[in-house]
């Protein structure tokens, strides 16, 4: 069985970092709509993939969250991002894959991946 | 419908945080000589009247304004139904909600678990304000997982800083890998 002295392990080594963090204002915020409709279509996965990468990548300035159903349910997974100071950009029919193309070039390289909005999929 | 019994966890999961609950419950246990897997999922939610827990289990009732149909309780509950199982749903206002849904395992239409570690991991790193507590038991020989107890050991490291949720991550596939030790046991009886 794994114990929780490992977890104890953990807490020591990052409390010495914790006064080190600083807490940026500028915030990003990745909302995974997460419904009946959202995990149906699987949205699981690409949460998954989203926070993973997130850690993964150091981004602290990313907070990947859920939401419920926005009305949107032929698009899901439906992945939202929101940038203080600009407008929202809606990600729909996601993957993983297209997940993770998301982060390297919105979110590191402030990108917005055209074909993936639901924009581009209305026409 | 989904394809994974999980999924379908997650997707109650997610009216018990509707519900405002700040402690979620969920237990998997499969007893392999009765050949049931029980999945009871509750919570301290806002709970529902009589009459709104008569209507949830109807497809064409939901509380949302964005579409007009509720699909998540009905789909559990014909998951369960299907496999020759039952279905309950108890509810207090201001107290909570519990479900509690039975498979008939060696069911041919029975959905399987699928990754309920997933599940539970994306629930408990995208909802830190909500404690979970995670039972996963096969014919006695269990595991639990508490976020509160994690908490306490945590202090005011976050349960989704990277370290932490890698750990969480492992913690649950070492400890669920264990448990299913007791079931190739059996199998081989």
């Amino acid at each position: 069985m794994k114990t929780l002295e490992e977890l104890k392990a953990i807490r020591e080594s990052m409390q010495s970092q914790m006064g080190l963090r600083k807490e940026s204002g500028e915030q990003i915020r990745v909302v995974v709509g997460m419904a009946t409709c959202g995990i149906a279509s699987g949205a699981r996965p690409v949460l998954n993939a989203l926070s993973d990468a997130v850690q993964a990548k150091g981004l602290k300035n990313v907070a990947v969250t859920q939401t419920g159903c926005i009305g949107l349910c032929q698009y899901e997974p439906i992945v939202e991002v929101m940038e203080p100071g600009k407008d929202k950009v809606t990600y729909v029919k996601m993957t993983p894959e297209k997940a993770n193309e998301v982060i390297d070039q919105h979110l590191i390289r402030g990108q917005v991946i055209k074909k993936y909005t639901i924009t581009e999929m209305l026409g | 419908m989904m394809t994974e019994l999980s999924l379908n966890v997650l997707d109650v999961a997610n009216n018990s945080i509707r519900a405002d609950a700040n402690l979620i419950e969920i237990a998997i246990r499969l007893h392999t000589k009765s050949d049931l897997l029980t999945i009871m999922i509750a919570d301290n939610g806002c709970g529902m009247t009589k009459e709104q827990l008569s209507q949830v289990e109807d497809p064409f009732f939901t509380t949302r304004t964005t579409r007009g149909v509720g699909l998540g309780v009905p789909f559990f509950k014909q998951a369960a139904l299907s496999t020759g199982g039952s279905f309950h749903m108890e509810s207090m206002p201001g107290k909570g909600t519990i479900v509690t849904a039975v498979f008939c395992m060696s069911h041919i239409d029975c959905i399987p678990l699928g990754d309920i570690n997933s599940t539970v991991y994306t629930l408990i790193i995208t909802n830190n304000e909500i404690d979970f507590l995670y039972t996963y038991e096969v014919d006695g020989k269990r595991f639990q997982l508490d976020t509160r107890e994690f908490r306490n050991i945590l202090g005011d490291v976050p349960l989704n800083s990277p370290e932490v949720s890698a750990y969480i991550k492992s913690y649950l596939e070492e400890n669920q890998k264990e448990v299913d030790a007791e079931l190739s046991k059996t199998e081989k009886q």
